[in-house]
């Protein structure tokens, strides 16, 4: 109950963190998926590419979070705000499973369809936009709802370098040995990546094509 | 009076990496006839029709579509003058009946209440109730998909229809049903169509003319008559293969 004394008495801080860090969340995911969707299409069309590509978006997966901040302070723009290092980290951590799961869909499609829609007449990009893209967006979806729900988790380590989020609570906690202070930023974290699991989730079934 | 034809394929070969596809292939299709183009699988008779909606292009040769060298041709205006139907349908799992025939249509530019009239039609004429409209490809049986596929590709009143094995998939029956209405629709359209099978008895039914294929090369042209009683060694015995009962075939069991 302390905790929720004290998260209730600090309501206000509990609200601006929360949605300082759905806007870390939401901008570097809308980055990512400015990025990742037309690059897992560029993959899905060709095949040469789709090693190096996926290679690449798997290494930054395997960095760890807190030495990708580190890395990324000296660069120049991005290095003179926290904001924006946070949100090119989290950009670059919700790529991998936005980009795979783009390449999967698209090359999910069954290829009957794909040459029916050639025969028949079809631009590649009336292809793109009215065959492949629908019938790939369930699976293009669950990449990014993996994508949100990491970087719900990863975001709260933005505040290790001063870009705020649930994680001021979390670090602060940490620092002053205080449960209720980390909890304060938990579970506001938690119920975000829940939230953004279902709705999402919930948009994938709706778009799922038999 | 000989008439100018409406696909002419000069000396066409295809070469995929070190694979001879075809080796120079000449043929001639002319306005209104049904073309069966007949082989066993690998003989290049899939590719050969893909030559002429340039889904695929000849490695030397050239494929002429009423007269001019498809190679100069805008190939989106090409395909969309010609009906493409294929064995597995590939219909748009995505669009009801009604938008998987009227796409093409659609993006042609045709107005609502023209493609909605052009759909009722068009399922009248494969023999499909007005109510499959609405229906997504899922829900559909086997010919009724297919009859949905033929439908699509009529859409746009093409000039030439091209199928690549439009009724291998189907259970006998139906397979006979739609053989059937595809005689009947072809009497009243007369279109020119062809056609790629490897079923013998199909390619006598259907065909006013059977293009023999075996290992890329083009054995021989015959009509149906011809073809029981060709002396050449592979027609012969593709007729021995299938054995009796092939004469009714020809007579196309009364359409």
């Amino acid at each position: 109950m302390n905790v929720v004394r004290f998260m209730f008495e600090n309501r206000a801080q509990v609200f601006d963190l929360t949605l300082e860090h759905l806007w870390l969340v939401g901008l570097s995911t809308a980055f990512a998926m400015l990025i990742g969707i037309p690059l897992g299409i560029l993959i899905a069309h060709r095949p040469r590419l789709n090693r190096p590509v996926l290679a690449g978006a798997n290494v930054i997966q395997t960095i760890p979070s807190l030495a990708l901040f580190g890395f990324l302070l000296p660069v120049p723009w991005i290095g003179d705000r926290s904001g924006r290092l946070a949100v090119l980290a989290l950009t670059l951590y919700a790529l991998l499973p936005i980009i795979r799961n783009t390449y999967t869909g698209i090359c999910g499609v069954d290829p009957a369809v794909v040459e029916a829609g050639r025969g028949m007449g079809l631009t590649e990009s009336q292809l793109l936009f009215r065959v492949e893209l629908p019938l790939a967006m369930s699976v293009i979806l669950s990449g990014v709802r993996i994508a949100i729900v990491i970087s719900v988790g990863v975001a709260t380590i933005a505040a290790a370098i001063g870009a705020g989020g649930l994680g001021e609570f979390i670090f602060r906690g940490l620092a002053m040995v205080d449960n209720r202070v980390i909890f304060a930023g938990a579970i506001p974290a938690a119920i975000l990546a829940l939230i953004a699991d279902l709705g999402v989730g919930w948009a994938e079934r709706r778009l799922r094509v038999r | 009076m000989p008439q100018e034809p409406v696909i002419e394929f000069q000396n066409v070969s295809f070469v995929i990496g070190k694979t001879q596809v075809l080796s120079c292939v000449s043929l001639q299709v002319s306005r209104g006839e049904t073309l069966a183009l007949l082989g066993r699988s690998g003989s290049g008779k899939t590719t050969t029709l893909k030559l002429i909606n340039r889904l695929v292009g000849p490695t030397s040769g050239e494929v002429l579509v009423n007269g001019k060298p498809n190679r100069d041709a805008d190939v989106i205006r090409l395909r969309r003058g010609m009906g493409y139907v294929i064995q597995d349908v590939g219909l748009f799992p995505h669009f009801t009946v009604a938008k998987n025939i009227g796409l093409v249509p659609e993006i042609e530019g045709w107005n609502a209440e023209r493609i909605r009239r052009r759909v009722q039609e068009l399922l009248k004429l494969v023999g499909l109730g007005d109510e499959m409209a609405v229906r997504y490809p899922h829900q559909l049986s086997g010919g009724q998909r297919q009859r949905v596929g033929v439908a699509r590709a009529l859409a746009a009143d093409p000039e030439i229809l091209l199928m690549d094995e439009p009724f291998g998939a189907l259970d006998p029956l139906t397979r006979d049903e739609l053989q059937r209405e595809f005689l009947r629709l072809q009497q009243r359209l007369n279109k020119t169509v062809v056609f790629v099978t490897h079923d013998l008895r199909e390619a006598l039914r259907l065909g006013s003319r059977i293009a023999l294929m075996e290992a890329g090369n083009l054995v021989t042209v015959q009509t149906p008559e011809e073809f029981l009683k060709s002396s050449d060694p592979w027609a012969s015995a593709y007729v021995r293969a299938f054995g009796d009962g092939l004469v009714s075939a020809t007579q196309r069991g009364e359409p």
